[in-house]
C-alpha cells in the first residue's frame, strides 16, 4: 500500500472505490478523516453537553439562594424600622398606622400545623399499616393510588370545599357539641369556646390534616416496606400479633424514617396557603379558642399582598414570607436529613 | 407477605398434640391459655388496632370521594357551552371562563417550556455526571427542599425580582413562578429514572465508541423516555392547580387577553376571587372552574401513572 500511496496524486482514480475519494495516504476517507476531525468535535460536544447540564444544576442550586436573597432584600425596610425581635413578638398589624408585627400569624401557623399533625399523623400511620400489612395484594395499588390522588387535588379546591361544605357542617353540628362537652374542662376548655362560626383555626387545622395525609402515609409506607421480612416473619413465628409486629418491630426499626415523613408533612402544613386562606377568617387577633378566626403567615400573604400599598406594608409582608421560609426550610432540612440517615443505615445508595 | 391475622385457626392442630401424650398430668389445654387474661388482652388490642387501621383507610378514601362528589354536583350545574365561549362576567351578568382557561394554558405552557428542559438537564447532571460528588449532594438536597417549599414564597420571590423591577404584574411573571415550581419535580424524576437505566447499556454504547453525550442522549434518554415524560406530566399537573404564586405575579384580568406582558386571567385566581364574592353566579362559575381544574389535574396524574407503568414494563 505504501508505494501507491505516494502515487495517489498521479493516479487518483486507481483506488477510488464506492467509498468515495480517498485520502492522500490511501486510507479510505470514511474511516479516517471524519474520525479525526469528528473526534475533536465529539470531545467538544461532550464538554458542551456536560457543561450545560452542570450549568442548569447550578441554576437549580442557586434558585434557593435567589429566593433567600430576594426575601432578605425585600424585608430590609421592615426589619430596619421594627427590628427583627420586636417584629416577631408584636401582635399589632395595622396598615393604617403602619405598625406591623408577626405574632398572630406565627401563632396561627404553628397552631393550625399542630392540629394537622395531631389528626394527620395517626391517620397516616393507620393507612400505611393497612397498606403494608393488612391489605390484600390486588387492592394495594388502587388504594395507594387513591390516597396519592388526595395530594393531587389542588389546594384551592380544599379551600372551597372547606368553606362551602365542611365549615357549615362544623358550625351546625360539631362545634356546638364540642363546646357543650369539652368547653367546661379545666385547662383545655378555653380552646373550645366561642361562637360556632365554622371557620377559624380549628377548621383550617382539620383541612390541613386531610392534605398532609398522602405525604406522610406515602413516606411511612415506603419505610415500612424496607423492614427485612425475615425480622417480621420471625416475630410472627414466635406468636406475635400483627399489632405487636407493627409496634415492637416495624416502628422501632423505621422510627427515623417515620420522623422524617412527619417532618415532611409538617413542612407542607406550615406553608400551605390557599386551603387555609379560605377558612382561616383573616382576623388579626390572638385568641385562645380554636373556633375563633385567626391568621397564618401564608393566608395573610395571599389575602393582602396584591393590595398592599406603601413600601413598609409590602416589606412587612415579605418579612413574614422570610420567616415562613426559614421555618419551613429548617423543618424540611430535618426531614431530609432523617430520611438520608435511614437510607445510610440500610446501606443503600441514596 | 405474612399476615397471620387468624391466630385462632393456627392453634387448632396444636390442641391435638397434648392429648396424644397419655398418662402424666395433662398440661394445661391450649384453649385455656388462649382464653386467659394476657392472651385476651393481646387479641383485643390487635383487633382494635387493625380495626382502627381499616377505619383510617376508610377516612382517607371517604374524604377523596366526598370532595370529588361535591365538585361533580356543584360544578356540573353551571357547566354549559357558554363557559367555553365567553369571558368572565361582571356581577349579575352571564358569562364563561374562556379568558381564564386560555390565560392558564398560556402560563402553564410557558412555565413547562422553561421548566422541563432546565429540570431534565439538571437531573441529567445529577444522575450522569455529578453522581456522588459534593456538589451533586448539595444540589440534590436543595432540590428536595424546593420540592416542598411553600409555593407562595416562590410567588413572593418572583414578585420581588420581576414584578417590582418591571413595575407591573404580568403573565410572564406568573409563568416564571410556575417554572420554578415545575423544575424540582422534573429534576427529581429525571434523576430517578436515569438511575434506573442499567449501567451495562451505557457501557455497551461506550464500547461501540459512542461519545458520552451520545450515550446519554441516544441511549439513556431513550431508555428512560417514559419515566422522564411522567415527571413532566406530574409537573404540569402540579402547576395547573397552583394558585398562591399567581395571586401577585399574574394577578387577574376580567377581559380577554393573550398579552403575556400584562396581567392575565387564570383559572385559579378566578376561583379565588369568585368563590369569595357575594354573587351566586360567580360562585357557580367558581365551582365549574374548580371542576375543570381538578378533572384535568386528575387526568394528567392518571396518564402519568400509565406512562410510568409502561416505563417499568419496557
Amino acid at each position: 500500500m505504501s508505494a501507491p500511496a505516494s502515487a495517489v496524486p498521479v493516479a487518483p482514480a486507481r483506488q477510488g472505490g464506492p467509498g468515495g475519494p480517498d485520502s492522500p495516504d490511501g486510507v479510505p476517507q470514511p474511516f479516517r478523516a471524519p474520525a479525526a476531525a469528528g473526534g475533536r468535535a465529539q470531545r467538544l460536544a461532550d464538554r458542551l453537553f456536560e457543561g450545560s447540564t452542570l450549568f442548569f444544576a447550578i441554576v437549580v442550586f442557586s434558585l434557593l439562594a435567589a429566593i433567600l436573597l430576594s426575601l432578605c432584600w425585600g424585608s430590609r425596610p421592615a426589619l430596619h424600622r421594627f427590628g427583627f425581635w420586636s417584629f416577631v413578638t408584636s401582635r399589632e398589624w395595622n396598615p393604617v398606622t403602619e405598625r406591623f408585627g408577626a405574632l398572630v400569624q406565627i401563632y396561627g401557623t404553628l397552631v393550625t400545623s399542630a392540629i394537622a399533625m395531631l389528626f394527620g399523623v395517626p391517620i397516616s400511620f393507620g393507612i400505611a399499616l393497612f397498606v403494608t400489612e393488612l391489605c390484600p395484594r390486588w387492592l394495594k395499588q388502587p388504594l395507594a393510588t387513591a390516597i396519592e390522588l388526595l395530594a393531587a387535588i389542588p389546594s384551592i379546591i380544599y379551600g372551597m370545599w372547606g368553606l362551602f361544605v365542611l365549615a357549615p357542617l362544623l358550625a351546625d353540628h360539631a362545634q356546638p357539641w364540642v363546646t357543650d362537652h369539652l368547653g367546661g374542662w379545666p385547662l383545655v376548655g378555653s380552646l373550645f369556646q366561642g361562637p360556632p362560626l365554622g371557620i377559624g383555626l380549628g377548621t383550617a387545622g382539620l383541612i390541613l390534616a386531610i392534605m398532609v395525609i398522602p405525604f406522610i402515609s406515602a413516606v411511612m409506607r415506603d419505610v415500612f416496606e424496607t423492614v427485612p421480612s425475615i425480622l417480621k416473619e420471625s416475630t410472627y413465628a414466635v406468636g406475635a400479633t400483627t399489632w405487636e409486629v407493627m409496634s415492637r418491630i416495624v416502628l422501632p426499626y423505621t422510627r427515623v424514617g417515620v420522623a422524617g415523613g412527619i417532618m415532611l408533612g409538617l413542612g407542607r402544613a406550615l406553608g400551605e396557603t390557599m386551603a387555609v386562606t379560605f377558612v382561616i377568617g383573616n382576623a388579626h387577633e390572638l385568641s385562645a379558642s380554636l373556633f375563633m378566626p385567626g391568621n397564618t403567615i401564608s393566608a395573610n400573604l395571599a389575602n393582602e399582598f396584591a393590595e398592599a400599598v406603601g413600601a413598609l406594608y409590602t416589606s412587612s409582608l415579605i418579612t413574614l414570607g422570610l420567616i415562613l421560609f426559614i421555618i419551613t426550610f429548617i423543618v424540611l432540612a430535618c426531614s431530609k436529613l432523617l430520611l438520608l440517615r435511614l437510607k445510610r443505615m440500610e446501606g443503600r445508595p441514596s | 407477605m405474612a399476615t397471620p391475622t387468624s391466630t385462632p385457626t393456627s392453634t387448632a392442630p396444636e390442641t391435638a398434640a397434648p392429648e396424644t401424650i397419655a398418662a402424666a398430668p395433662p398440661p394445661p389445654r391450649y384453649t385455656e391459655i388462649y382464653s386467659s387474661g394476657l392472651y385476651r388482652r393481646r387479641r383485643v388490642t390487635n383487633r382494635a388496632a387493625l380495626t382502627l387501621s381499616v377505619t383510617t383507610m376508610g377516612i382517607g378514601i371517604a374524604f377523596l370521594l366526598w370532595i370529588l362528589w361535591t365538585l361533580a354536583v356543584r360544578g356540573i350545574v353551571a357547566l354549559r357551552p357558554i363557559v367555553f365561549l365567553q369571558s368572565t362576567p361582571g356581577p349579575g351578568s352571564d358569562g364563561g371562563l374562556i379568558n381564564a382557561i386560555v390565560g392558564s394554558l398560556l402560563m402553564i405552557g410557558a412555565g413547562t417550556l422553561v421548566g422541563a428542559p432546565v429540570g431534565i438537564l439538571a437531573g441529567t447532571y445529577l444522575a450522569e455526571f455529578g453522581k456522588s460528588g459534593w456538589f451533586a449532594e448539595i444540589a440534590r438536597f436543595v432540590n428536595d427542599i424546593l420540592l416542598s417549599a411553600p409555593s407562595i414564597i416562590i410567588g413572593l420571590c418572583v414578585y420581588a425580582v420581576m414584578v417590582m423591577r418591571m413595575g407591573h404584574f404580568s403573565g410572564w411573571a406568573g409563568a416564571a413562578a410556575l417554572a420554578i415550581i415545575a423544575i424540582p419535580i422534573v429534576v427529581r424524576t429525571t434523576e430517578d429514572m436515569l438511575r434506573l437505566v442499567p449501567v451495562s447499556l451505557r457501557e455497551a454504547a461506550a464500547a461501540l465508541g459512542a461519545p458520552r453525550w451520545k450515550v446519554v442522549v441516544l441511549v439513556a434518554y431513550r431508555a428512560a423516555r417514559s419515566g422522564i415524560l411522567t415527571g413532566v406530566l406530574l409537573a404540569i399537573a402540579r402547576i395547573s392547580g397552583e394558585t398562591a404564586p399567581l395571586l401577585f405575579t399574574a394577578l387577574n384580568n376580567q377581559f380577554w387577553s393573550t398579552n403575556m406582558n400584562a396581567p392575565i386571567a387564570n383559572l385559579p385566581s378566578v376561583i379565588f376571587n369568585f368563590a369569595n364574592s357575594a354573587y351566586p353566579d360567580w360562585q357557580k362559575l367558581a365551582w365549574t372552574a374548580s371542576l375543570l381544574i381538578t378533572l384535568s389535574v386528575l387526568v394528567l396524574n392518571i396518564v402519568a401513572r400509565i406512562v410510568f407503568r409502561q416505563q417499568k414494563a419496557g
